[in-house]
C-alpha cells in the first residue's frame, strides 16, 4: 500500500509542477518550482533503487544546472519585460501537438510487455552499494563513452568561455 | 508494488509537458527549461527500466543525459548571454537575424 | 537507503514503528545539541575575539555575560517583523527556510560516534555536497526577492562565491574518498583507523587545506566574508531581513559552522577515535576537534583582512582547484601503486 501511495504522491507532484514550471510568467518563480520537482524526482529515483542517480540529480541538475539559469536571469534581469504575452499567438497548436504526443505515448505504453530481465539485481546493488555498481560497469564496459562524455564537458566549458566574453582580443 | 507502465506514462506526462513548453513559450529560457524538462521526463523512463529490467544499462544512459543536460545548458545559457548582449531581448520571435 | 526504505514501506511490518520511533528520538537529541551550540557559539566568538583584540566581550548579562545568548533570542523574538513593500513575497519568505532546511538537514547523516547517525546511508559524502550546494539558492534568492541593491549583489557575490568554492570542496574530498573506497561517513572513519594518529590528516594534508579554505568560504565567513561584508554592502543578502526571519539565517549560518567543522573532523582528523578511549562520552574527541576547528575559524577572523573579490575567485580557481586536483591525482597514483 505505502510504495503506491509514495508513487502517486511523487508522480502528481511532478506531473503538476511540470505543468506550472512552463506556464509562469516569472522565471525566478519558474526555477524555484523547478527545484522542487527535483527533489521530487530524485526521491523517485531512490525508490527505483539508484540512490547515486538520485545524488547526482541533486548535485548537477538542483545544484549547477537551474543555478546557472538562476544565475543568467538574474544577470539580464528580466523584470520590466514580466508583462508581455508569455506565449506566442498560436498557442493552441502547440497544445494539440502535445495532446496527439501523448495519445501517441500512452497508446505505445498500453501494448508493452518486459523483456527479460539481466543479472542487476536488488541483491546485487545491496551486496556492493549502487555507487560501486555502478561505478564498476561504467569504468569497464563503458569506458570510452565515459571519455567522450569528458570530452564534451570539456568543449562545453571552452565555448561557454568564448561565447560570453565580452570580445576576444585578436 | 507498482507497475512499469505508471513510471512510462509519468515519463510520458512530463515529456509531452516540456514539449508544450518548447513549442509556444515566446521567452527563450523557458525553452531551455522545457528542454530540461523533457531529458528528465526521459530520465525517469531510463532509470524505471532499468530497474525493472535489472540492466545497469538504463543507469548509465540516465548518467549520461545527465552530463549532456550540463554541457547543453553551459552552452545554451552562454549563447543566450551573447544574444541579449547585442539585441537587448529574449523573446525568440524577435531574433529574426538569421532569416533569409 | 534502499533498506531504509524497504523497512519504512513493508506492510505490516511491527519494527516500522520502532524504527520510526528511535529516528524521530535521535533527530530530538540532535536537534536539541545543535540549538544549544548555536546559542553558544556566538558567545564563544565573542569571547575569542575581545580576549584577542585585549577587551573582556560581553559581561553584562549574567556572569561573565553567560545569559547574553538568551537576550539576544528573546530580543530577535520580540522583534518586529518587516517585510519591504516591493518584495516578492513568497520567494522572500521562503529563503530562510531554505538555508536552514539545507543545514538541518545535512546533519541527518553526520555521525556522532559510531553508532548514533540518524541516516547512515551509502552516499554520505554525496549528500553532504548536494545540501551544500542547494544552500546557494536560499542566498541567492533572498537578495533577489528583498527587491535592494545590497540585498541583490550581496546575493549575486555569495552564489558565486560559494558555487566556485564548491567544485574545490568537492574535489578536495575526492583524495579522502579515495583512500577510504567509501562515500559513507561512518565507513570513513574505520578506513582511518590503520593510518598514523588514526586520521587522514598526514596523507591528505593538501586536502585538508584546500577543504579548510572552501570551508571558509563557503560559510561566508572572514577573511572570505564578501556577501555581507559591512563597510559595503550593509549586511549582504539579508539586510531587508529582520526578527525572527532574520535569526533563521543567523541559525543556518552557525549550523553550516558546526556542519563544515564535524565533516573536517570525520573525514581528515579521524572522527571519534582518539588518543585514548574516554569512558561513558564516546563522542568526546569529535567535540574537541569540532570546537578546536571552530577556535581556528575564530582566530583567523580575528586576525585575516577581507580579500577583495577579484583576489577571491583568482585564489578560488586558479591556486586551489588545481591543488586539490594535484592531490586527487597523487592520491590516486599512491593508492595504485601501493
Amino acid at each position: 500500500m505505502l510504495p503506491e501511495l509514495f508513487f502517486y504522491y511523487n508522480a502528481t507532484v511532478i506531473t503538476v509542477l511540470s505543468a506550472l514550471v512552463v506556464t509562469r510568467s516569472n522565471p525566478v518563480h519558474s526555477i524555484m518550482l523547478m527545484l522542487v520537482m527535483f527533489f521530487h524526482i530524485a526521491a523517485l529515483y531512490l525508490f527505483l533503487n539508484a540512490e547515486f542517480l538520485a545524488a547526482i540529480q541533486i548535485i548537477v541538475y538542483a545544484g549547477a544546472i537551474l543555478v546557472l539559469f538562476l544565475f543568467v536571469v538574474l544577470l539580464l534581469n528580466l523584470k520590466k519585460e514580466l508583462v508581455t504575452q508569455i506565449f506566442i499567438v498560436r498557442w493552441p497548436l502547440g497544445l494539440v501537438a502535445m495532446a496527439g504526443l501523448l495519445v501517441l505515448m500512452f497508446a505505445g505504453i498500453k501494448s508493452f510487455t518486459l523483456g527479460p530481465t539481466g543479472d542487476f539485481t536488488i541483491e546485487k546493488i545491496a551486496g556492493e552499494t549502487h555507487t560501486a555498481a555502478i561505478g564498476t560497469v561504467l569504468f569497464t564496459e563503458y569506458i570510452v563513452p565515459f571519455e567522450v562524455a569528458s570530452l564534451v564537458l570539456l568543449i562545453a566549458i571552452i565555448g561557454a568561455i568564448v561565447l560570453a566574453k565580452k570580445q576576444i582580443k585578436t | 508494488m507498482v507497475e512499469l507502465q505508471w513510471y512510462l506514462y509519468l515519463s510520458a506526462a512530463v515529456f509531452t509537458i516540456g514539449v508544450f513548453g518548447f513549442l509556444t513559450r515566446r521567452n527563450i529560457i523557458f525553452m531551455f527549461i522545457s528542454i530540461e524538462l523533457m531529458l528528465n521526463g526521459v530520465n525517469i523512463s531510463l532509470v524505471s527500466f532499468s530497474h525493472y529490467l535489472q540492466d545497469p544499462r538504463g543507469q548509465i544512459l540516465a548518467f549520461f543525459v545527465i552530463t549532456v543536460a550540463a554541457a547543453e545548458a553551459a552552452i545554451g545559457l552562454a549563447i543566450i548571454i551573447s544574444v541579449f548582449r547585442n539585441k537587448e531581448t529574449v523573446y525568440v520571435d524577435e531574433m529574426t537575424e538569421t532569416k533569409g | 537507503m534502499t533498506g531504509f526504505l524497504e523497512t519504512m514501506f513493508s506492510p505490516g511490518s511491527a519494527d516500522m514503528i520502532l524504527t520510526i520511533g528511535t529516528i524521530v528520538v535521535k533527530i530530538a537529541i540532535l536537534i536539541g545539541i545543535v540549538l544549544l551550540h548555536v546559542a553558544y557559539a556566538p558567545y564563544f566568538e565573542r569571547k575569542v575575539i575581545g580576549h584577542m583584540q585585549v577587551r573582556m566581550g560581553p559581561m553584562r548579562v549574567g556572569p561573565h555575560g553567560l545569559l547574553q545568548p538568551i537576550a539576544d533570542g528573546l530580543k530577535l523574538f520580540f522583534k518586529e517583523d518587516i517585510i519591504p513593500a516591493q518584495a516578492d513575497k513568497s520567494i522572500f519568505y521562503i529563503s530562510p527556510v531554505i538555508c536552514l532546511f539545507t543545514a538541518m538537514s545535512t546533519l541527518a547523516v553526520i555521525p556522532i560516534f559510531g553508532g548514533f547517525v540518524i541516516a547512515n546511508i551509502n552516499i554520505g559524502i554525496l549528500f553532504v555536497l548536494a545540501m551544500s550546494s542547494l544552500g546557494a539558492y536560499g542566498i541567492v534568492m533572498s537578495g533577489w526577492s528583498s527587491n535592494s541593491k545590497y540585498a541583490f549583489l550581496g546575493g549575486l557575490r555569495s552564489s558565486a562565491q560559494v558555487i566556485s568554492y564548491e567544485i574545490a570542496m568537492g574535489l578536495s574530498l575526492v583524495g579522502v574518498i579515495i583512500m577510504s573506497g567509501s562515500l559513507n561517513l561512518t565507513d570513513i572513519v574505520a578506513a582511518q583507523e590503520a593510518y598514523p594518529l588514526k586520521s587522514f590528516i598526514i596523507p591528505q594534508i593538501i586536502g585538508f587545506f584546500v577543504f579548510c579554505v572552501a570551508a571558509m568560504a563557503e560559510t561566508n565567513r572572514t577573511p572570505f566574508d564578501l556577501p555581507e561584508a559591512e563597510s559595503e554592502l550593509v549586511a549582504g543578502y539579508f539586510t531587508e531581513y529582520s526578527g525572527m526571519r532574520f535569526a533563521l539565517f543567523f541559525l543556518a549560518e552557525y549550523i553550516g559552522m558546526l556542519l563544515m567543522c564535524a565533516i573536517a573532523a570525520i573525514c581528515f582528523l579521524g572522527g571519534w577515535n582518539g588518543p585514548f578511549e574516554v569512558p561513558y562520552i564516546p563522542f568526546f574527541w569529535l567535540l574537541v576537534k569540532v570546537y578546536a576547528f571552530m577556535f581556528i575559524y575564530y582566530w583567523v577572523r580575528a586576525t585575516v583582512p577581507r580579500y577583495r573579490y577579484d583576489q577571491l575567485m583568482s585564489l578560488g580557481w586558479k591556486l586551489m582547484i588545481p591543488l586539490a586536483l594535484f592531490n586527487v591525482v597523487l592520491t590516486g597514483t599512491i593508492k595504485m601503486l601501493r
